[in-house]
């Protein structure tokens, strides 16, 4: 029988998916801290995984050219530039002649940018506002192009700055609501924890783009088909490492059994609170979050909402339970009376 | 290195994880900053300035590993009493002659040398890049020195260090990098706390420091640095290039270089070398101390290995075979001369020089002036379809139906396509293994060369001619296999690696080689890569399987050493300065040297070794020596030779600078190689007028997400896609003062071009103040050009041609220019742009632009040089 | 279908294993597809693997690159080499990529002096009109000797730029072929 927290609450998700004789779950953790934004993981991913290019757009978010995770884009590395003390280092503009900071306003111009990837939704142009307050430093209200950048008082202000850099990709949440609401069954939990999108299965239906609290799922136009990361389904059966984690080169991107990798974010926590980057903080790794924990889970050097993810994600099937009691009895007659149509039929 | 080098930046991620202190030097914040603790934005082209004042902090505090540089530098070498210092000249050293912009050494030389070395100019030596051939060992200087082991003596090395950087001082380099002085300090303190017996410290550069007209001299700067303070020859220490193509190092060792030849043995010169004896004593110098000795061997070697059974002791091995050199004949030079009808075909070679070498626009009329050209690529790059798609084309200085040069494009075999070696960052060979065939007409360049040489032996089968001799004569029989005959790598390798003649067994290393034509090598550094008949370069024992310095990984030279001059990493009596640093060190019980790698010293020769009065070559090394390819055996704080404009580094502006050098009446490097050719105008600099047309510096490098010229990026979609456009980065107060949008347009205009760019208005740049005023610096990557998935202008194409003089790289790294909002003028109207600056800026023609601008010698007036240098030079009494 | 036994195919059938099996809610084991079961990295089924060096900048990372049916089907990082333990940049990533994109030319191309299109050539062709026209710059500015008779025994009519993305054996017989033709001006990235 399904756990009582099936679909919400702390939960070991691939033996409560039937998995009878299912490893320890894996995923990621993505520790931001060390991050250089090579972007191998992006590259490593489409390669090994075919993923169609995402269009020859210019964004101006700072280095980020894909913009956000799409049906073509399974690793998006997030570019943040803000004008604020990063940790233990010394202000890399401390005693130079800078002015006030542009880090917002060119959030806010980057933001009106749409980006053609060939995806639905794919990456529409923003909303100025909230990309703004991405980039964390002073509150920037004028309008994007209403005054150059940077035009400031002339005081020495912008003495901080830090460069962020973040690869996101599909958390694989312990409660998915993108598997949950997908009527085909395309949309599965894999002996390994994960969840992944059945290609041969998809009807292209659409369902899990809005259930996903993330944003991260969208659907390939021509196609229709709703594409993610699939923690690289096939080399976890081969007993390989997915292929961005193989890539990344400064292991910001790590890839293990779950639980090992929990013990080694809080370990990596505590490190860097000792040597005074107090705002290092985990992301996505507790169990008892709105979708059960992450399977894959991130350091962070700032408030979620400054790399764009929901800062209390919540599993939008958390009320089928409910439902079910309703619903359960009639969907398991009907489901039995078609067997036995089948079965009658055949004689 | 994050951006350029990311996978190697993983081990300094490492040494962060363990506590070490990252500090990053850059003219822009770049990932690499983002990562380290603390950045410091820099002026471009004022490094020498920076290191300087760290200098100047190491012997101000007496913070160098005073053990180290007494035992191993030449600190206590006592130097002429003719040499004058930039002190004492206002920026130029004594010996320099205006008439040919360069130096005669002869006042630099250590006391008592003067009579062995004959009074000589360096302007051949400049012309031919001689400082290349350093790459392997010192310049030559003889063995006795004079030395004053309390460093006290006036003249020695370590005091006319102290004097010379004396003025390099925090508010020095405040004044001249815009690096505010606490933040220096915090360098300088670092720097220092992290070196000495139990720690060392390593400095890692790139082309950030070669592409400039004292690039040399960069280096040189970092390296006192890390002498003085004991980080040569030791774990974690050491002085990085981090090349920026796969063989790099090994195009430099096998070297396709006009100067060279492979080994770093030179190319004859016409007039120094007319004879074999004269060429191979010019780079053994009988009398000085260490391995080079034995280069008659690595000579004679060479010349078997090319000419086989023609090369005799008879015939002087066909020494008479090798073209000679006359001068400069370096690409850019090559580049000057096809615009001038010069020059009648080009190879070129996976390069692209339309989009990746310095002004682009020269590149691309040199090639239309060609009789042909032969691109070999895997990719259709700018450099192969400048006829038809260029901005020459667009503004009609070229025209299709006119241009008569004819174009072969051939397709070439990618990396997998074929097997070979490439030489990484760290002098390691590894063999790549072949997965398949080439597709279609893609060939190797062994194939290519191979099989052309093959066609032109047989064109000239019949000749009498003597001239073709050295192509009949030529050892050219490779074993070929497969349906495209493609010759043996391993057979060329084999080759390369040397072997004896009479029995073909593959040598073990260099000192089996023979002076007496009995041994073949192609190249006697490569000595041993495969040694017992064993491919040493394809060895991939698993790095997890076996030590840190993974020796049975790949193959490195010289002798499979991973760290050169390891021997310093033991103390004078062969101890490990400490046991943290312990790497290789005496075993006194088993009477030999050993450790972690293979030890850069003679296996049995004991620290307490000291040489016969009368030794020379290996034997005059004393056992506490550790600079075995140095004359003297000892690391060079102070170079009496070798460097060609000057002894010890010195802070000079970039050719092209909006400011007067704060430091000395010397502007700019006054042996820097210039080309007085109407292509290239250089925009004017302090003390030269008009230089506030071009107010603002730019530099240029590259991006994670693309390759140089962009031939193996932009046109790789997974890579196009991540950076599809060219832009140009500017600070929020650059952009607020010319009027920028983020997103909008701009383009740039300096006295050869005018290029367009998307702006990216970033807080990563940051205005500086440099002497009083704010300096704008600009960023610009520079893979872009005309072909391939993503398109855009070129950065190079702003750059005019100057070079260091001491390896004829050209300045690309810093330049001057414009920046104006919008658009760029298209067709004949760009043209008139530039026409209209160069005429604001004075330009003209007929405009020669001034090498001396000091008066120190009493001069008058800047401007009347030749007097005043003429002086300058009498006073150092060294006049060539 | 129809060839699968009836009972096969009810087995198959989602709805039935939901139903029978140990995942009820149908999100799991009963949902796997047949594609998802039978797939296997690509990897593990390749014809060859070649042990390979990235071609990009000069760490000199270790690649592997697997082969099936004459084509590369990927190619990534080596985990056995102590330099880059595994791992790839984006360009090194992208490797794949390059050795397989669309708009890698495998023909010989060529242009005709004046003319404003390419044309097509035979590869040996080309080779052949390729040594004649170095013999015939090189005889037509060869340089036996210097204004005061020394030698010089070459020509400064040859130029040639490359090498620094070639191999070691590759320059090796550039460099002995362009020096016994007398030809100086070779020059490769080392220079800029």
């Amino acid at each position: 029988m399904p756990d009582a927290n099936s679909l919400y609450g702390p939960l070991d998700p691939a033996p409560d998916a039937g998995w009878v004789e299912a490893g320890p779950r894996v995923g990621f953790f993505t520790d931001t801290s060390v991050c250089i934004g090579c972007k191998a993981c992006e590259v490593a991913c489409k390669e090994w995984n075919d993923v169609p290019a995402s269009g020859f757009d210019l964004l101006g978010m700072s280095y980020d050219n894909t913009g956000a995770l799409t049906a073509n884009s399974w690793r998006h590395v997030a570019f943040i530039e803000q004008p604020r003390p990063a940790g233990h280092r010394t202000p890399p503009f401390d005693g130079n002649p800078t002015g006030a900071a542009v880090s917002p306003a060119t959030a806010a111009v980057a933001a009106g940018v749409g980006n053609d990837t060939g995806t639905d939704p794919g990456v529409p142009p923003g909303e100025p506002r909230a990309a703004a307050r991405m980039a964390a430093g002073p509150e920037f209200l004028g309008l994007p192009g209403a005054q150059p950048p940077g035009r400031g008082t002339g005081a020495e202000s912008r003495t901080d700055f830090r460069w962020l850099m973040m690869s996101d990709v599909c958390k694989h949440c312990t409660h998915a609501a993108c598997l949950d609401v997908c009527p085909t069954g395309s949309l599965f939990r894999t002996e390994f924890g994960t969840v992944v999108v059945q290609e041969d299965i998809c009807n292209g239906c659409g369902y899990c783009i809005s259930a996903c609290p993330y944003g991260v799922i969208d659907q390939r136009k021509g196609d229709g088909r709703a594409w993610k990361c699939t923690l690289c389904y096939d080399r976890l059966g081969a007993g390989m490492t997915p292929a961005c984690a193989q890539a990344c080169p400064t292991e910001s991107i790590q890839f293990g059994p779950l639980d090992e990798l929990r013990e080694r974010a809080a370990q990596r926590v505590t490190t860097l609170h000792e040597r005074g980057v107090p705002e290092a903080r985990l992301y996505g790794h507790d169990p008892t979050d709105g979708v059960g924990g992450d399977g894959a889970f991130f350091l962070l050097l700032d408030e979620p909402e400054v790399f764009g993810l929901p800062p209390d994600p919540l599993v939008t099937t958390r009320d089928l339970p409910k439902m079910w009691k309703r619903a359960g009895l009639a969907a398991l007659a009907m489901a039995a009376a078609a067997v036995a149509a089948f079965v009658g039929g055949s004689s | 290195m994050a951006e350029a080098h990311p996978v190697g930046f993983q081990w300094v991620m490492e040494a962060k994880k363990r506590g070490a202190k990252v500090f990053h030097v850059d003219p822009r914040f770049t990932r690499t900053s983002a990562l380290a603790d603390t950045y410091l934005p820099i002026r471009a082209g004022t490094d020498i300035a920076l290191l300087g004042g760290v200098v100047r902090y190491i012997l101000d505090n007496e913070l160098d590993f005073r053990e180290y540089v007494l035992a191993y530098t030449n600190a206590a070498t006592i130097v002429s009493e003719q040499f004058a210092d930039t002190e004492d000249l206002d920026g130029l050293f004594s010996g320099y002659n205006p008439e040919t912009g360069s130096y005669d050494q002869t006042s630099w030389q250590y006391e008592g040398h003067g009579n062995h070395t004959r009074a000589r100019g360096t302007g051949k030596e400049r012309e031919t890049a001689a400082g290349l051939e350093h790459e392997s060992h010192g310049a030559p200087v003889a063995a006795e020195t004079h030395r004053d082991e309390t460093l006290r003596h006036p003249r020695c090395v370590y005091q006319i260090l102290k004097r010379h950087f004396a003025r390099y001082t925090p508010e020095m380099v405040e004044r001249v990098c815009g690096i505010p002085q606490e933040k220096f300090l915090e360098l300088a303190r670092a720097w220092t706390e992290n070196s000495g017996r139990e720690r060392t410290g390593v400095l890692v550069y790139s082309v950030g420091w070669t592409q400039h007209s004292v690039g040399v001299q960069y280096i040189r700067t970092g390296a006192i640095i890390q002498t003085l303070l004991g980080n040569i020859g030791r774990p974690g220490g050491g002085i990085l290039a981090l090349r920026g193509h796969a063989s790099i190092q090994g195009s430099t060792d096998i070297p396709t270089l006009f100067n060279l030849l492979p080994g770093y043995l030179p190319m004859p010169h016409h007039a120094e070398h007319p004879t074999f004896a004269r060429w191979v004593d010019s780079i053994r110098h009988p009398g000085q101390k260490g391995f080079w000795g034995n280069s008659r061997a690595f000579a004679v070697s060479l010349l078997k290995a090319y000419w086989g059974d023609a090369a005799t002791p008879e015939n002087d091995f066909c020494y008479g075979y090798l073209p000679r050199m006359t001068g400069d004949h370096g690409t850019y030079q090559q580049v000057l001369n096809m615009i001038d009808g010069h020059v009648k075909g080009y190879f070129l070679l996976g390069q692209n020089p339309a989009v990746g070498s310095a002004h682009g626009k020269a590149q691309r009329l040199g090639m239309a002036n060609l009789d042909w050209l032969v691109v070999r690529d895997l990719f259709m790059i700018e450099s192969a379809t400048f006829w038809k798609n260029s901005p020459e084309i667009a503004t009609g200085e070229i025209v299709p139906e006119e241009c008569r040069t004819e174009v072969f494009f051939l397709p070439a075999a990618s990396h997998v396509e074929k097997e070979g070696t490439f030489t990484q960052t760290q002098r390691l060979l590894q063999w790549r293994e072949k997965a398949l065939d080439p597709p279609g007409d893609c060939r190797s360049e062994l194939w290519f060369f191979y099989h052309l040489g093959r066609v032109l032996r047989e064109k000239l089968a019949a000749s009498t001619k003597p001239r073709d001799r050295a192509l009949l004569d030529l050892a050219w029989d490779y074993p070929t296999h497969g349906e495209y005959a493609e010759p043996s790598a391993e057979a060329v390798l084999k080759e390369i690696n040397g072997y004896e003649v009479a029995t073909g067994r593959p040598l073990g290393g260099f000192a089996e080689a023979k002076d007496d034509g009995s041994t073949a090598i192609g190249c006697w550094i490569y000595s041993g890569v495969y040694a017992d008949g064993v491919n040493q370069a394809a060895r991939r024992k698993p790095g997890h399987e076996q030590s840190w310095v993974a020796p049975e990984w790949g193959w490195a030279w010289p002798a499979n050493r991973r760290t050169l001059y390891n021997r310093a990493s033991a103390d004078p009596q062969g101890r490990p300065w400490s046991e943290r640093k312990k790497y290789v060190w005496w075993d006194a019980e088993k009477g030999e040297w050993t450790g972690y790698d293979v030890p850069d010293f003679e296996k049995t020769k004991p620290p307490t070794f000291r040489p016969a009065d009368d030794a020379s070559g290996p034997e005059a090394l004393a056992g506490d020596d550790p600079f075995v390819m140095q004359g003297d055996g000892k690391a060079w704080l102070y170079a009496p030779r070798g460097v060609l404009d000057g002894p010890l580094p010195t802070h000079y502006e970039p050719a092209e600078s909006p400011m007067r050098n704060p430091m000395y009446g010397q502007q700019a490097n006054p042996t820097r190689k210039v080309y007085d050719h109407p292509v290239n105008r250089m925009n004017p600099s302090p003390p030269e007028e008009h230089s506030d047309v071009f107010p603002y510096v730019f530099t240029v490098s590259r991006l994670t997400e693309h390759h140089t010229a962009g031939g193996m990026s932009r046109t790789v979609r997974p890579l196009a896609e991540l950076q599809p456009e060219m832009f140009v980065e500017v600070s929020p107060e650059l952009a607020a003062q010319v009027g920028l949008a983020h997103l909008g347009w701009a383009h740039l205009v300096s006295g050869r071009a005018v290029i367009e760019a998307r702006v990216l208005v970033t807080d990563r740049l940051t205005p500086l103040r440099v002497d009083g005023r704010v300096i704008h610096q600009l960023w610009l990557p520079y893979h872009f050009g005309t072909e391939g998935l993503v398109t855009g202008d070129s950065a190079n194409d702003l750059f005019g041609i100057t070079l260091d003089p001491n390896v004829l790289i050209q300045e690309s790294k810093v330049g001057t220019c414009d920046v104006r909002p919008g658009r760029r003028p298209t067709g004949p109207a760009l043209l008139d742009l530039v026409a209209e600056y160069q005429r604001r800026a004075g330009m003209t023609a007929d405009r020669r632009v001034p090498i001396v601008t000091t008066d120190a010698a009493g001069g008058d007036a800047a401007g009347n040089t030749d007097e005043r240098s003429a002086e300058a030079a009498r006073d150092g009494g060294g006049d060539a | 279908m129809f060839r699968l036994g009836l009972r096969t195919f009810i087995e198959g059938w989602p709805v039935y294993r939901q139903l029978t099996g140990t995942d009820p809610l149908g999100r799991g084991a009963a949902a796997q597809s047949a594609r998802s079961a039978g797939l296997t990295a690509r990897t593990e089924t390749a014809d060859s693997m070649a042990r390979s060096v990235c071609p990009y900048c000069a760490v000199g990372c270790g690649q592997r690159v697997f082969v099936s049916d004459g084509q590369v089907t990927q190619i990534e990082g080596d985990p056995d080499s102590p330099i880059s333990r595994g791992r790839l940049c984006p360009k090194g990533s992208a490797s794949k990529s390059l050795v397989t994109s669309p708009l890698r030319q495998t023909k010989v191309r060529y242009r005709r002096p004046y003319s404003t299109e390419w044309e097509d050539l035979e590869l040996d062709v080309a080779l052949d009109m390729i040594a004649d026209r170095v013999l015939a710059a090189r005889d037509e500015t060869w340089e036996d000797v210097d204004d005061a008779g020394r030698p010089l025994n070459r020509t400064l009519g040859i130029s040639s730029l490359g090498g620094a993305t070639l191999d070691n054996e590759e320059n090796y017989l550039i460099k002995k072929l362009f020096t016994a033709m007398g030809a100086l001006q070779i020059e490769n990235q080392a220079r800029i």
